[in-house]
């Protein structure tokens, strides 16, 4: 509620004339020390950055399991695994691949850097970012909890039911995947949610919706698509938890349920997902790429609108995945056209990316070799995937190698190759320090050829036939030189990534100074210190261009972006609140200051889907209990959190 | 960029080059689909194949603007400076090749839609079969008016070349798909409901099919095959499948009949004997078909004593159990087995 009370005007100041501002604003911003400040803070870049370490960690792991896999399928009728082994791991290779790395890592640059790229002290719900990254970690671990006692999820990602039925799979394996995807599920909503009203509220005064980053755009976009699709997976779990545990019939066939139900369910979610962890990833190129071609992004506004519409097509493809389920011709060729559409916007991005490299000037950097290879390995998956988007041909394509070939060339190509590029460019931002640039060279050498040379011949052994999650193949079916091909290029690629923790590491010892904007970059993140101070900017910027921090070499338009002189908001944590598309100053927005809550809440929320899985109802009892009262504490009004004063209108 | 890297770069795209077309080359590999044999398949490999030289092109063709791109001379400058003034230009790339590329995709829809219905099973096919996929193997039922017509055989599949087979598929328990690469797509068998497919081969000939959708421990040994016979090699295997198992002609062989009676009758018929199970394959022809375990082993007596002694070392998770069998009497069962022609 906006009290009738006097209005308060903030106060303009300019950074030079009061040296105190920092200090002020640190001390009112600052996180406790020790170890309970560790577990309570809000910081968004504290969170973006655990985001960032975990999703990696979960990277290696996932990196790992595919060793083994590749082990086993390197020559024909290897025994390293036995059959249900394998599918343990190819399953949790995809779901930790999928869920626990690809979206949690672009969640983290995200949460990093949404705040400083939008001229904000923080996202708009910070406590829920925090609680957000606890249920990530807390999930993340529920998810490998039966993974020691080799017990770990064994239906692949995909989970088709009556597989993952309890008839056919009796064990504790699908409960956890089951349960686990609910929770995890929460995580992703509530990010969603936080991004979604970051952007529409937090930007800096100016930076109208035509002028955020297209990094932005990607990430609003995977937002609204997770919190529409999200909800289908989350429901399709539960379901198939309540059908195992608690005796309803959706999917069993003998009381007249529907395995079909299950896979339009999921795909509802699954397509819409892909696109969810690759746009913002396409966002970073789109807003990197152009930093090192020394020229603003061509056609802007056409990949702004490229990003939002894949999504919206993306809610009208899923049923490809499911070209052979034995569906009528005219659904499949609905589906197939909608496939063949949702090219065009790819095609938007591929043109505007190539145009900018062709009328700029490449200044050959590590990250930017990321980048320029990130544009060739989109195409090549994306032209796999049009080959499969056509029915007749995606029915010999479907559950072949050529499809995992495909998959990898967009998760790895447009996702990871960004990811790491993306590393390179803001590592100096984040830590302060540069990244070394021969050993960056060196890890995108071996990471690009290791890729290609592990993953292209996939597309072969598609074409002669192999099927995929097979743990085995005899000598007769001729698939064994190609294999050992994919499993040596695969181990290279491993190499290449190594090579750049390698890096990572050392940099973050001995990286030569960075200085607030290394790559001379136009977004206003580099305006602000290496690594940002804890309140990210001393005055709120103003801001005039879509390239506030190019406007002196650009014709630019009427009107300067400021990141000097502004508002300065120093009555406890606060930052500026804008109006939803013209970003006009609006009201003085209260910041909550850290809390244990957070932590509090993942975890009761933990030990519930713990009770269910071990049917410890006291404990589900307990539990909620615990995460009631823990929502009251969290709520409980705090009279230094009211929005109480608005500014003025001039 | 690195000397050192570029050349190893170099060298590793020539080695994936020409492995790849090495690979291509020998696509006669018995689960390839670059080439197929009959209408069902046929139409589809055509698309398949002008939709991957699209691919193809339009990957050389961007690549081609990418390098180019990237390596074009360019002035010197100071890295701090932008290479334009203004953030305009650079749009005809997008309008031209988005324009392109929506030409060549809506090309690419008409002629998957007219490809859909090219491979639609004809009007009027009368040979029907019914497959039932389990874990981890295929029960086929040769249908017909006739009741004495009907046999049931397993994981191998006759047809008569230049016919049109429709083939109903059911499921017996997960999700499975039907995949005779070199006949035509796959076909997913699904719990609940009926799919139907159909085959037809033009060239006589053994072409090998195999799970196409994760079904658990064994998905990687659900295999099958088609074998395509001209018309009369046909009736006469028809004919031959029809007849009921032999009587044991030794009392060796009888006593190898009994002990089966014993042990594995509850899950496997044989026509002409009081075994009558329905779990897994029928075996009253076995030794006509060419391997063990759906495509697991050849059928050889070696391997039918070993797939008797021990399934589960060589196909492990399967549903037949390890026998408590002694070695004299799997060797009966084994004899017993190859009478069964």
């Amino acid at each position: 509620m906006i009290d009738s009370g006097p209005l308060r005007v903030p106060v303009l100041a300019r950074v030079s004339d009061d040296p105190g501002i920092e200090e002020r604003l640190r001390r009112i911003w600052e996180t406790g020390p020790g170890l309970i400040g560790w577990l309570s803070t809000v910081d968004h870049k504290e969170i973006g950055k655990r985001y960032l370490v975990l999703s990696f960690l979960f990277l290696l792991i996932g990196g790992i399991e595919a060793g083994v896999i590749r082990a086993q399928l390197g020559a024909p009728d290897q025994t390293l695994l036995t059959p249900e082994q394998y599918n343990q791991l190819f399953t949790m290779h995809g779901v930790t691949m999928i869920f626990l790395y690809a979206l949690p890592v672009l969640s983290g640059f995200s949460n990093y850097l949404w705040p400083l790229l939008l001229g904000s002290r923080d996202m708009a719900f910070p406590r829920l970012n925090a609680l957000s990254f606890w249920i990530f970690l807390l999930a993340g671990l529920f998810l490998y909890a039966s993974f020691p006692l080799g017990m770990a999820p064994d239906g692949g990602w995909f989970n088709y039911v009556p597989y993952a039925a309890h008839e056919f799979n009796p064990g504790p394996n699908i409960d956890v995947y089951a349960l686990g995807m609910v929770f995890l599920g929460m995580s992703t909503t509530v990010g969603s949610t936080n991004f979604i009203v970051t952007l529409a509220r937090t930007r800096a005064p100016g930076m109208s919706l035509n002028r955020v980053p297209i990094l932005v755009w990607g990430t609003l976009t995977a937002s609204v698509g997770n919190l529409l699709a999200v909800p289908a997976v989350s429901l399709a779990f539960f379901m198939l938890w309540m059908d195992r545990q608690v005796g309803t019939h959706f999917f069993d066939v003998a009381a007249g349920g529907q395995p079909l139900l299950w896979q339009h369910l999921f795909w509802m979610f699954g397509h819409p997902w892909v696109y969810a962890i690759v746009l913002p990833a396409m966002g970073i190129v789109s807003d990197a790429l152009p930093t090192f071609c020394r020229r603003p992004l061509v056609g802007y506004t056409p990949v702004a609108l490229a990003t939002v519409s894949t999504m919206v097509l993306g809610f009208g493809v899923w049923v490809h995945h499911m070209f052979a389920t034995g569906l009528p011709p005219i659904a499949l060729s609905f589906f197939s056209a909608a496939s063949f559409v949702i090219v065009i916007p790819s095609a938007v991005a591929v043109f505007a990316w190539l145009a900018t490299i062709w009328t700029g000037r490449p200044v050959f950097t590590a990250a930017f070799l990321f980048f320029a290879a990130f544009v060739f390995l989109f195409v090549v998956g994306g032209l796999s995937g049009f080959m499969t988007a056509s029915v007749p041909v995606d029915r010999q394509l479907t559950d072949t190698y050529f499809v995992v070939a495909h998959l990898h060339y967009v998760l790895i190509g447009i996702n990871v190759f960004p990811v790491v590029g993306g590393i390179h460019y803001w590592f100096p931002k984040i830590t302060g320090r540069l990244m070394n640039e021969r050993l960056g060279r060196w890890s995108f050498w071996v990471m690009f050829a290791g890729f290609n040379l592990g993953f292209f011949p996939m597309h072969i052994a598609g074409l002669l036939g192999m099927p995929r999650r097979i743990y085995t193949y005899g000598s007769g079916m001729g698939w064994g030189p190609v294999n050992m091909v994919i499993t040596l290029g695969s181990y290279l690629f491993a190499i290449g990534v190594l090579l750049f923790l390698v890096n990572v590491w050392r940099s973050l010892k001995r990286g030569e100074a960075a200085g607030p904007n290394p790559w001379h970059a136009p977004s206003l993140e580099w305006s602000t210190a290496s690594p940002p101070p804890v309140f990210n900017f001393a005055v709120i910027p103003t801001v005039a261009s879509r390239y506030p921090l190019w406007e002196d070499r650009l014709e630019a338009g009427a009107g300067r972006s400021s990141t000097e002189e502004g508002m300065l908001l120093d009555h406890g944590r606060e930052t500026i609140g804008t109006t939803v598309v013209g970003a006009e100053p609006d009201v003085i927005l209260r910041m909550p200051g850290d809390s244990l809550a957070p932590l509090a809440l993942a975890v009761a929320m933990a030990a519930i889907f713990v009770g269910l899985l071990l049917h410890s109802w006291t404990t589900v009892i307990v539990a909620t209990g615990a995460l009631l009262l823990t929502l009251v504490a969290w709520l409980w009004p705090s009279a230094a959190l009211g929005q109480t004063m608005e500014i003025a209108d001039e | 960029m690195t000397g050192g890297a570029s050349r190893l770069v170099a060298a590793a795209v020539v080695v994936v080059a020409g492995f790849a077309a090495s690979q291509v080359a020998r696509a006669e590999s018995s689960m390839s689909y670059l080439t197929t044999f009959g209408p069902a398949g046929d139409p589809a490999t055509r698309l398949g194949w002008g939709l991957g030289l699209i691919s193809i092109a339009v990957t050389v063709i961007v690549t081609a603007l990418l390098l180019a791109g990237l390596l074009r001379r360019r002035q010197r400058a100071d890295p701090k400076a932008l290479a334009v003034a203004s953030d305009t230009g650079g749009m005809a790339w997008i309008y031209v090749g988005t324009g392109i590329t929506t030409v060549i995709l809506l090309a690419c829809a008409v002629w998957t839609i007219r490809t859909i219905s090219a491979i639609a099973m004809p009007v009027g096919t009368d040979l029907s079969l019914e497959v039932s996929a389990a874990q981890w193997w295929w029960r086929v039922r040769y249908d017909n008016a006739d009741p004495s017509q009907v046999f049931d055989t397993a994981n191998e599949i006759h047809i008569p070349v230049g016919r049109p087979v429709r083939v109903e598929l059911e499921s017996l328990d997960v999700i499975h798909s039907f995949w005779i690469p070199k006949l035509g797509g796959k076909m997913d068998v699904i719990p609940g409901r009926t799919n139907v497919t159909w085959l037809e081969a033009d060239a006589p000939g053994v072409y090998r099919g195999q799970c196409g959708e994760y079904c658990g421990a064994q998905h990687a040994h659900m295999a099958l095959s088609v074998v395509a016979d001209p018309p009369a090699t046909y009736a006469a295997w028809v004919a031959d499948q029809l007849a009921q198992a032999p009587r044991p002609a030794s009392s060796d062989v009888a006593a190898g009949l009994a002990t089966f009676s014993r042990h594995c009758a509850a899950c496997h018929a044989i026509r002409g004997t009081d075994a009558g199970g329905i779990l897994g394959p029928d075996l009253t022809h076995l030794m006509s078909r060419s391997t063990l375990a759906a495509g697991t082993l050849p059928n050889t007596p070696a391997n039918l004593l070993a797939w008797l002694a021990d399934s589960q070392a060589i196909k492990p998770g399967c549903r037949m159990p390890r026998l408590a069998l002694s070695a004299r009497e799997l060797q009966s069962v084994a004899r017993y087995l190859q009478t069964l022609q």
